[in-house]
């Protein structure tokens, strides 16, 4: 058996590369991380003829070899590291019909790097509505590769492109361009210092500022047998390397490439004038922004609560069917009860990322930049910042990933300091759950008081990410040249299967990524809820008996039996038995939250309950507060776990929330003073460890995501304090 | 000399040379050198970012690397 063949696939951003890749490999894809770096790394498995197989990398996408971005220096890095198990055995580059004469930039270098590359010109069924004709033949020849026609809309080509790979010994490998033609006595030089290296590579290695190249440019530097350029020099000679690219390009396209403009026909100008017109354009936009929330709020809550009912059964049914202990409680209360806490989740984040992958596919995202550039400016941020903090609604972590097209540090950034702030799906469970305790029923002008306040919520993320990334602006002392430049891609169709793949693998990233706190929270959560070491807490059933024999039930005791009693409606005679069990139900209720109280987690409770006190919390909820730093969405769960619900079926831990009370026994727990402090907290503190972990990777540094979680969590803390004590 | 940023809507020119020698590597990529034309498709609301197509590629600068790329202007009758 023949090995697997090793292929990249390399192209520009827009030229359907990653439709070719979800052609080459359907589901046999896996996404992960380059090892140290946040740059997915997207592989899959593609059968060839003859029982040959090939390994796909689908790398990041790029206008060329020369690297701004962290995306791009990984392709660089692959294609320079002969000893990397992902070195090619054959380059794809993929190009864009509509675009061929700069996509063939990038493919002139790849050459240039005798590796085999396989020319893929796709979007081919755009051809005869733009008047355009290729001699494929002569491309050939001209471009020492071969080319395959490819439409991924059609679905035509990709045979081809298999056939080609499996081949891949045939291809031409010299290069198109002469490196030395830019500069003779320097190449010389270079190449005399260097005789057993490629004059191209090293060229790259002496402009490129890629990862392992430190040391490689130091030898460079120390070889010192020809004269070195200053940093301008060089750049003078990249500028000359590319016209002299583009000129080769002319020339090859000149004979081979034809456009009649007569026939051809285009939606460009018609759309772009009504969607980036001053006015009708942000009408547009807003309307889209709309239907995103629309469906992120109204639509996927049928299949959230489908999902949620779908694990509280789980629950139940495990609790009924496995013998009762230890084991049974860890995994219906800890276990089941986390994975359900997350998999709610999953039909806003789908829907996010659905709507998102879609607007990127049709080349309207581009639009809504151009559009909102200027307006983003004064803030510090650019119109690439748009997308991010919409995506922050959905989650921070893709969010701030998306930061990475911004081309100036300072606006990257602020965008990435400030996009915490925006509501994340995290932050809603929480929001949820204490609107319907707090905020009344009623409402206001057709309004509903709970979903103004969900939306007023909403609006204050955004705006206080607007109003840190002002102050950011004026604070933060970078210098930055920002080289803002955004490509305009044709109006498409977005293909179903692209769409598919992104919400499949986001969601499954959200899913994986998330889970693992939250399960690992509620086992640990569990177990010190469940243990202890004083007398108190072995004593707990004794204790308690006696202290009801001789002082009564507790006030919320008393409630609970007295609101059940209220409940049913049954003859006098069976009321009493029903007493009866209604007692004992709290009795048991007693023990299990003294037991509590003077397990690990009381005492660590009541150690910061002085310092959550001023804000309306008591120590069950600082204890909720405090695990919420891992990930938000453990406040409900850790509650829940904490109250010890789940025992009863009717018992929901809305219900058990809102029965709660404070300390003179009174009033509930959570009122319109405590529940707004609460929420005043989750929407400006900084509890995410992911987050945080991002953040780190992204800015390569600690100072950032500590500036966050410090500026973050004790500006949350003085507005919840403020929030709290005027409302009380 | 004119620059891209003194184009008005549907205009076009042919690029001629650039102020200083730090325009980014990226715009000479995407096509926007010395000799190629370029055209000013739109322009954002509040007059910036500038959305131009250059020999071919469609992309969108700020005002002030447009004010970086001299021009000599093509009369639209010469079309």
């Amino acid at each position: 058996m023949s090995r697997t063949i090793n292929v990249a696939l390399i192209g520009n951003p827009n030229t359907g590369k990653t439709s070719v890749f979800n052609q080459l490999t359907g589901l046999k894809q896996k996404v992960g991380n380059y090892p140290g770096i946040t740059v997915e790394k997207k592989v899959g498995l593609c059968k060839l003829s003859e029982g040959k197989k090939a390994r796909i990398l689908d790398l990041p996408g790029t206008y060329s070899l020369n690297t701004t971005s962290l995306d791009e220096s990984v392709v660089v890095e692959l294609l320079l590291n002969k000893n990397s198990s992902d070195y090619p055995d054959v380059a794809v580059v993929i190009s864009d019909v509509e675009n061929l004469k700069r996509n063939l930039l990038l493919f002139t270098q790849i050459k240039d790097l005798k590796i085999p590359t396989i020319l893929v010109i796709n979007m081919s069924d755009r051809m005869s509505r733009k008047g355009i004709s290729l001699d494929i033949e002569r491309l050939n020849q001209k471009l020492q590769t071969k080319i395959a026609l490819v439409s991924t809309r059609k679905n035509k080509g990709i045979e081809r492109i298999k056939t080609l790979i499996a081949n891949y010994k045939d291809l031409p490998v010299a290069p198109n361009i002469d490196i030395s033609s830019i500069d003779r006595p320097y190449f010389e030089a270079l190449t005399k210092a260097f005789p057993e290296e490629d004059t191209y590579k090293l060229w790259l290695v002496i402009t490129q500022d890629v990862n392992f190249m430190p040391i490689e440019k130091q030898r460079i530097a120390d070889a010192g047998s020809f004269s070195t350029k200053s940093a301008e020099q060089l750049k003078k000679l990249q500028h000359k390397e590319t016209v002299i690219r583009y000129q080769f390009i002319n020339a090859v396209l000149k004979e081979t490439y034809k456009v009649d403009l007569n026939s051809a026909v285009g939606l460009r100008a018609t759309l772009d004038k009504i969607l980036t017109h001053r006015i009708l354009g942000y009408l547009i936009f807003f309307f889209i922004l709309l239907i995103i929330f629309q469906a992120i709020f109204e639509w996927s809550s049928y299949p959230s609560d489908w999902i949620d009912a779908q694990f509280a059964a789980t629950a139940e049914w495990i609790k009924a069917t496995l013998p009762p202990g230890v084991l049974t409680d860890l995994l219906a209360e800890g276990i089941i009860t986390g994975i359900g806490g997350i998999a709610i989740f999953v039909p806003q984040i789908a829907f996010l990322f659905f709507f998102i992958s879609l607007l990127e596919e049709s080349g309207y995202m581009s639009r809504v930049v151009f559009l909102m550039d200027k307006l983003m400016r004064p803030f510090g941020l650019s119109g690439k910042s748009v997308v991010p903090l919409i995506s922050g609604t959905a989650c921070a972590i893709p969010a701030v990933m998306a930061t990475r097209t911004i081309e100036s540090w300072k606006e990257r950034l602020i965008t990435i300091l400030v996009v915490p702030f925006t509501t994340c799906s995290a932050r809603l469970p929480v929001y949820l759950i204490l609107i319907a305790l707090v905020i009344p029923e009623g409402s206001f002008l057709g309004l509903g008081y709970q979903a103004l306040t969900l939306m007023l919520l909403y609006i204050l993320g955004f705006a206080m990410a607007i109003a840190s990334a002002t102050v950011l602006n004026k604070i933060l002392n970078i210098k930055s040249r920002s080289f803002f430049m955004i490509e305009m891609p044709a109006y498409r169709l977005p293909l179903f299967k692209n769409v598919f793949y992104t919400v499949l693998e986001k969601t499954k990233s959200f899913v994986f990524g998330a889970g693992k706190i939250i399960l690992a929270i509620a086992v640990v959560l569990w177990f010190l809820g469940s243990n202890g070491i004083s007398e108190k807490f072995k004593n707990a059933d004794s204790i308690v008996t006696q202290r009801i024999e001789k002082e009564g039930l507790n006030n919320y005791s008393k409630n609970y039996i007295n609101n059940r009693m209220a409940a049913v409606d049954l003859p006098k005679d069976s009321l009493v038995i029903v007493k009866q069990e209604l007692t004992k139900k709290a009795v048991q209720q007693e023990i299990a939250s003294y037991k509590l109280e003077h397990s690990f987690i009381g005492y660590a409770g009541k150690a910061i309950e002085p310092i959550v006190k001023p804000l309306g919390y008591d120590w069950k909820i600082g204890i909720a507060v405090l695990t919420s730093f891992a990930a938000r969405e453990v406040f409900v769960s850790t509650l829940a776990t904490i109250y010890s619900v789940g025992s009863d079926e009717e018992e929901t831990i809305k219900n058990r929330m809102a029965a709660e009370l404070d300390d003179s026994g009174k009033k509930p727990l959570f009122n319109l003073a405590s529940g707004i402090s609460l929420m005043l907290f989750y929407a400006f503190a900084m509890q995410c460890m992911s987050t945080l972990a991002i953040v780190k990777r992204e800015t390569n540094s600690w100072k950032w995501p500590m500036v966050q979680l410090g500026f973050m969590s004790v500006f949350a803390y003085l507005v919840a304090l403020v929030a709290f004590q005027t409302l009380n | 000399m004119a620059t891209v940023a003194q184009l008005k809507q549907g205009q076009k020119g042919i690029i001629k040379h650039f102020v200083e020698y730090r325009i980014p590597i990226k715009l000479l990529e995407m096509g926007c050198l010395p000799g190629n034309s370029v055209e000013l498709l739109h322009i954002a609301p509040l007059s910036d970012p500038l959305y131009l197509n250059v020999n071919g590629s469609h992309i969108a600068i700020r005002k002030h690397i447009a004010e970086k790329i001299e021009i000599e202007l093509v009369a639209p009758e010469s079309l």
